[in-house]
C-alpha cells in the first residue's frame, strides 16, 4: 500500500493507505478529525470541504495520496490554539449563519478560502461563491450574512488571542 | 470504488511509459469527473496514473501572440491569471464559469478536454480559438482532437501536455449553464481569428462543433443582427430530462447571438 505524507492543521502525518483511499476517509477514519463531513458523496453538497495549500477542496473528490507533500486544514484547524474561533467562525455563530449545522465546516472553510481570494466581498460573489455548498436547511440568508461579516473582520484583521 | 495500483510519476517519460501497453490504465489530472466516476464504479481501471507530481505539466506561459496553458493547470489559476486576461479575457471569464469554487480548484484544462464530455465548456474555446492541443507525441489541431461523445484523437498512451491559444480579436463565450450543475446546457464561444471569424458550439450535440452558417454570416462582422436569418436543425442534437434538442436548437441561436453581443 502506498504511504502518505502531509501537513494536516500544522502537523506531520503519514499514513499507509489504499490507493483507492478518499482525502475525507483519511482524514475521518485514519486520523479521527470527523468536523469535516460527508454529506452527499457526489461530490456536489460541499460538506466536506477542506483547504489544501490553502484552496478550498471537496476532500470527497480527491484521493487521499493526491495530498502528498500537500498542506491540508480542516475545521478543526481554524480556531486559534487556545479556543478564540476564527473571525469566520465567530461571524457563523454571531449571525446564527448555520440550522442543523451538518454543512456548516464545509461552508466555513469555503468561506474562508473565499474572503481570500476577494477580499472585500459582495452578496452576488457570496451567493455566487458558495455554489459549491449546499444547506439541506435551506437557509441562506444568515450564512451570507456571516460570510459578508467573518470576510470583514478577516480584512480588519482582528487581532488573534496572545498566546 | 474498486481497487487499483496507484502510480505517480515525476517525469512524463515515466508517466507515458506507465501508460502505454495498458489498456487499463488510466491517467489521473485534477480528478474532478474521474473520481465520481470512480466512486459510482462506473470504470475499474487496474492502474491510476497520476500527473499530480509532474511539475512541467502545470503553468501559463506567453509565446509571442500565442497563449501556453499546461495540461494540469486548475481552471482557477487560468481564471486569476494577469497573463490571460490580458491575451484572451474571454478564456479566462470561461475558466471563472466552469462547476463551482472546488471543481474549479483542482479541475484542470488537460482532464477537461481529455474526458470531452458533451457539456464542458474548454472545448468550445478550444475550437472557437483554433487552438492546438500538444501531446507528448505530436500536435493535434482542435477540432481533429475532439472526435465524439467523450472520445478524442489521443493513442492509448499519448498524454496532452499543453494547449496553446493563438490569440484573437475580439472574443467571448456565453452559455446557458445547467441550474444545478452549472454544465453547459448550451454554450458557443465565438472570436474573430486569423482565420476569419469562428464560432463554435458546446452542449448542444454530442461532441462540440462549429456552426459554420453563423461564421458566414458574421464574416462581415461580429453584429447580433446578422444571425436573425438563421435557423437551426434539431435534428441530431441532444435530448435529455434538462432540454429538448428543439429547445437547445434555439439555445444555440440565442447563446450565439449573446456571445457576438459580447464580443463586440
Amino acid at each position: 500500500m502506498p504511504t502518505v505524507s502531509l501537513q494536516v492543521n500544522g502537523k506531520s502525518v503519514s499514513r499507509e493507505v489504499e490507493g483507492r483511499t478518499l482525502l475525507v476517509q483519511l482524514l475521518r477514519d485514519h486520523l479521527g478529525l470527523t468536523g469535516t463531513h460527508v454529506g452527499c458523496d457526489t461530490s456536489q453538497c460541499g460538506a466536506c470541504v477542506v483547504h489544501v495549500d490553502g484552496r478550498s477542496v471537496k476532500s470527497c473528490t480527491m484521493l487521499a495520496v493526491q495530498a502528498e507533500g500537500a498542506e491540508v486544514t480542516t475545521i478543526e484547524g481554524l480556531a486559534a490554539a487556545d479556543g478564540t474561533l476564527h473571525p469566520m467562525q465567530a461571524a457563523f455563530r454571531e449571525h446564527h449563519g448555520l440550522q442543523c449545522g451538518f454543512c456548516t465546516p464545509g461552508m466555513v472553510m469555503s468561506a474562508v478560502d473565499l474572503a481570500q481570494t476577494h477580499g472585500q466581498l459582495d452578496e452576488t460573489t457570496v451567493r455566487e461563491g458558495l455554489e459549491g455548498n449546499i444547506c439541506r436547511c435551506t437557509g441562506y440568508h444568515n450564512i451570507v450574512k456571516a460570510v459578508l461579516a467573518g470576510a470583514e473582520a478577516m480584512r480588519a484583521g482582528v487581532p488573534k488571542a496572545a498566546e | 470504488m474498486y481497487a487499483f495500483e496507484y502510480h505517480r510519476p515525476t517525469t512524463l517519460a515515466e508517466a507515458a511509459q506507465l501508460a502505454s501497453g495498458n489498456e487499463d490504465a488510466k491517467i489521473l489530472a485534477g480528478g474532478q469527473t474521474l473520481i465520481p466516476t470512480l466512486k459510482q464504479r462506473l470504470a475499474q481501471p487496474s492502474d491510476v496514473v497520476d500527473l499530480g507530481g509532474i511539475a512541467e505539466l502545470r503553468g501559463i506561459c506567453e509565446d509571442g501572440d500565442t497563449l501556453v496553458i499546461g495540461a494540469t493547470t486548475p481552471h482557477a489559476e487560468v481564471a486569476a491569471s494577469a497573463v490571460v486576461r490580458r491575451l484572451i479575457p474571454a478564456l479566462a471569464k470561461l475558466a471563472e464559469g466552469i462547476g463551482d469554487a472546488q471543481v474549479r480548484n483542482r479541475g484542470t484544462l488537460g482532464g477537461s478536454i481529455c474526458n470531452n464530455d458533451p457539456s464542458a465548456d474548454y472545448p468550445a474555446a478550444l475550437v472557437g480559438l483554433g487552438a492546438t492541443v500538444r501531446t507528448t507525441t505530436r500536435k493535434i489541431a482542435a477540432e481533429d482532437f475532439f472526435t465524439g461523445m467523450f472520445e478524442t484523437a489521443l493513442e492509448p498512451n499519448e498524454i496532452v501536455t499543453a494547449v496553446s491559444f493563438p490569440r484573437p480579436g475580439k472574443a467571448a463565450y456565453v452559455k446557458f449553464p445547467n441550474p444545478a450543475s452549472r454544465y453547459a446546457t448550451v454554450g458557443v464561444f465565438v472570436a474573430e481569428t486569423g482565420g476569419g471569424v469562428r464560432v463554435a458550439v458546446t452542449g448542444a450535440a454530442p461532441s462540440v462543433y462549429r456552426w459554420t452558417e453563423a461564421e458566414q454570416a458574421l464574416s462581415g462582422g461580429l453584429n447580433p443582427a446578422a444571425l436573425d436569418g438563421l435557423t437551426v436543425d434539431p435534428d441530431g442534437l441532444n435530448a435529455d430530462i434538462h432540454a429538448s434538442a428543439e429547445y437547445r436548437a434555439s439555445l444555440v441561436k440565442v447563446m450565439a447571438k449573446r456571445a457576438v453581443a459580447a464580443s463586440a
